[in-house]
């Protein structure tokens, strides 16, 4: 099954590649991975999205909190949660092709955020299946750029992960 | 405060930290280190003659004392070659601190001269990693070290030091941390009560129980604990090859060790059992034998410090996270008060199938008239050192041998790599423990394949004088490879003969030691008798053994635990 590991990470040097060590260590699936520093700049969030048996997922945890820089991480998908993913895709936009992508965008609540005479640069925000319905419907054969964030993803209602 | 350089704050940091000795090889990015060492007396600093040797004997000192020992290198190959003796101690849980020069910060990245990033290479194989990034640091980054590498699940922590933190004639304020903290790392102090009491009532109930109790005893230094809990619930006790002298091997209750090259007792009593208790051991694959038919009619209790030990290979069905010391002691209160009581009777019949099972196989071995029989030879040693001794074994044939037939009834007392398996880590481990325990006697079995790995180091023995007893049962072979191949391969000894091996009695001379060739049946007894008796020399005994011996039991590959050969003919 597919999961949402959310971490909260020491920002220090070389922590990111212990996390990043250890799934290639394993041999455990790594998605999608993003990090960023949070408003406690000592910490980082990291939100990697995985796959594997219930087995798997629970030692990724575990491996996960016996690093010394894992200060606490999160499941997301244990409990009601909110996915995001950025998304920016560069669109061959031709003659009528213009106002069918347009269309699409707007189905899809996404934004032109660029234009030339032949080409729509399109973001989009959503969860991963959102992204991937969108560039489905405009057809992969004018798709010339995708450029993708990775999930971050929240935790619905009052829980929150911090110290 | 004082006012020290960075070298001299990281030497006062471990004489802060009680360090008696360290292990190392001296080279360019560590020079100032090795000067503000040569500058003081307290700690003492041993030179190997090959890095890996220094970690092994790191190592040894701390498998015999339960404390982290210390290495000392300089940056690039003097840092890699620590690398198979980190990941010896890592894959053993051994607390340690491998302190590694490197290039000045200035220089970090641009290919200098012996630069290695040290940081990552050894990622993979250590507890942790640190790098100091400024000189004041180095007395909160040592304290940090030995605390990670002791506390919780024991392994080693490498610390980076670029030259430029250790300047001689630049000076910091000098504080030696009194306690350290960190918010992210919090081992855990004790078990679950819910979770204890739950794993009483199964113990106290259980028709066929047994404690499978592994390294985790060892250094949780939870042997007596264990002991106590054991005559209590009246069972079984097997250990791990990690866990050997964790439980005395002369109780009653103990069924020797379990798993490939484990006692038939034990691997039939776990896989006839309804209730395992784990204690400190990890389920791995040198024990379970295929875990899809591991134990099929036994619950679990798993009491583990790590987490991510628990449930990794075959599920718990009661998980405790704590450490084994204290969640023991928890269990001996319970079952002390409770009111249920071991079943007696169930109890008698399930020692009555046990007894049987002991007397069927019960480590037998043919000897022979013409040949030395390797287990005869660790028999015969351990006769004359009382059973006392602290081995130290290499890996191979002789290893499972020494383990089967030394009759281990302390905890500290069996040293060797069984989760890496490293060839070479026997005499300098033995080093270590002996240069720490000089009155006691130590003994390194090994072959003649492994002592080679590392053989230089009969130079450092004579140059800290050293009086350890190397056995080398003498196969002419890599045996156990040959073994493998001889059960699996048609006997194809595809490059497990060693030709041309060394005169090992002039070897030993050479380097200013004593030497002893065995060939003779006749002779082992006298001539072993004539080496113990030098208390004060290094004896290397190089014993020709019967080179066509196997190590019995084995686990057939694939198999359950109970599926084993017994000897080349007899399967079960
Ligand atoms: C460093 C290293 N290389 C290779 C091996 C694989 N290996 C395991 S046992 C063994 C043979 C050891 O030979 P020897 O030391 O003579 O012991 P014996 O089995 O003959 O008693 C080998 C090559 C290993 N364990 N460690
Ligand atoms: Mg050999």
């Amino acid at each position: 099954m597919r999961r949402i590991i959310s971490v909260l990470l020491e920002n220090e040097p070389g922590a990111l590649s212990r996390v990043v060590g250890l799934f290639s260590q394993r041999n455990y699936n790594i998605e999608t991975l993003t990090v960023a520093p949070t408003e406690d700049e000592t910490l980082s969030r990291l939100t990697v999205t995985t796959t594997g048996s219930d087995r798997v997922i629970e030692q990724i945890t575990k491996q996960l909190n016996k690093l010394i820089e894992v200060v606490k991480l999160v499941d997301l998908t244990e409990g009601a949660h909110i996915e995001r993913e950025l998304m920016l895709v560069k669109l061959k936009a031709t003659g009528s092709q213009r106002a069918e992508i347009k269309r699409t965008v707007d189905i899809f609540r996404g934004q032109i955020v660029d234009v030339t005479s032949t080409v729509y640069t399109v973001q989009l925000a959503g969860n991963s299946e959102k992204l991937d319905a969108f560039i489905q419907s405009v057809g992969t054969s004018g798709v010339l750029e995708v450029v993708r964030t990775g999930v971050s993803g929240i935790a619905r209602g009052e829980k929150v992960l911090s110290l | 405060m004082e006012l020290l350089s960075g070298a001299d704050m990281l030497i006062r940091s471990l004489q802060d930290e009680g360090i008696e000795y360290i292990y190392g090889y001296p080279g360019g990015a560590a020079l100032h280190i090795y000067d503000a060492l040569f500058r003081q007396d307290k700690v003492k600093h041993i030179l190997v003659r090959h890095e890996q040797a220094a970690v092994h004997m790191a190592d040894g000192y701390a498998r015999a004392t339960g404390k982290p020992g210390t290495v000392l290198v300089t940056s690039g190959p003097g840092a890699t070659n620590t690398i198979t003796g980190i990941a010896t101690a890592f894959m053993d849980s051994i607390p340690m601190v491998v302190l590694c020069g490197q290039v000045a910060s200035t220089l970090i990245g641009e290919d200098a001269f012996q630069e290695t990033d040290m940081i990552g290479v050894s990622r993979p194989v250590v507890k942790h990693n640190l790098s100091v990034r400024h000189p004041e640091e180095i007395p909160e980054v040592v304290a940090k070290a030995y605390y990670i590498a002791a506390t919780g699940r024991p392994g080693p922590v490498v610390v980076d030091i670029p030259k430029d933190m250790t300047t001689p004639n630049e000076r910091y304020e000098y504080l030696y941390p009194k306690k350290v903290k960190l918010r992210s790392y919090n081992p855990a102090i004790r078990g679950h009560a819910g979770q204890i009491k739950k794993a009483v009532d199964m113990m106290v109930a259980a028709k066929r129980p047994v404690i499978y109790a592994g390294g985790g005893v060892v250094l949780g230094k939870a042997s007596k604990q264990l002991a106590d809990l054991a005559h209590l619930l009246g069972c079984p006790v097997t250990n791990t090859l990690m866990g050997i002298g964790g439980f005395p091997a002369s109780d009653k209750q103990h069924i020797g060790w379990l798993g490939m090259h484990g006692t038939y007792e034990s691997n039939m009593v776990m896989h006839h059992s309804d209730l395992i208790l784990c204690v400190g051991a990890r389920f791995d694959d040198r024990v379970t034998n295929a875990t899809e038919k591991f134990c099929p009619g036994a619950r679990i209790v798993h009491i583990d410090i790590d987490p991510a030990s628990i449930s990794k290979t075959i599920n718990a069905d009661v998980p405790i996270v704590g450490p084994v010391d204290a969640v023991l002691k928890e269990m001996i209160g319970l079952v002390k008060e409770s009111a249920e009581k071991p079943d007696a009777e169930a109890l008698a019949a399930w020692w009555k199938q046990i007894e049987e099972w002991r007397a069927f196989h019960g480590m037998r071995y043919e000897t022979s008239d013409t040949h030395i029989k390797p287990q005869e030879v660790v028999e015969a040693v351990w006769r004359l050192t009382g059973g006392d001794a602290y081995v130290t074994s290499d890996v191979g044939q002789h290893q499972m041998f020494a383990a089967q037939y030394y009759k281990f009834d302390k905890p500290n007392r069996w040293i060797n790599s069984g989760g890496l398996g490293t060839m070479g880590f026997g005499l300098p481990a033995a080093m270590g423990v002996k240069l720490n325990f000089p009155d006691d006697e130590v003994v390194c079995f090994t072959g003649e394949g492994s002592i080679q790995m590392n053989i230089q180091e009969l130079s450092t023995c004579k140059q800290y004088n050293l009086p350890v007893k190397i056995v080398n049962l003498n196969n002419q072979a890599l045996g156990m490879v040959k073994q493998w191949q001889d059960m699996n391969y048609e006997s194809r000894h595809s490059q497990s003969y060693m030709g041309s091996l060394p005169d090992f009695v002039k070897l030993a001379e050479a380097y200013g030691h004593v030497g002893i060739r065995i060939d003779k049946k006749e002779d082992l007894e006298p001539k072993l008798k004539e080496a113990f008796a030098m208390k004060d020399k290094l004896v290397f005994l190089d014993i020709y053994v019967d080179p066509y011996e196997h190590v019995y039991p084995m686990q057939v590959a694939r198999g359950s635990m109970k599926d084993m050969w017994l000897s080349k003919t007899e399967r079960v």
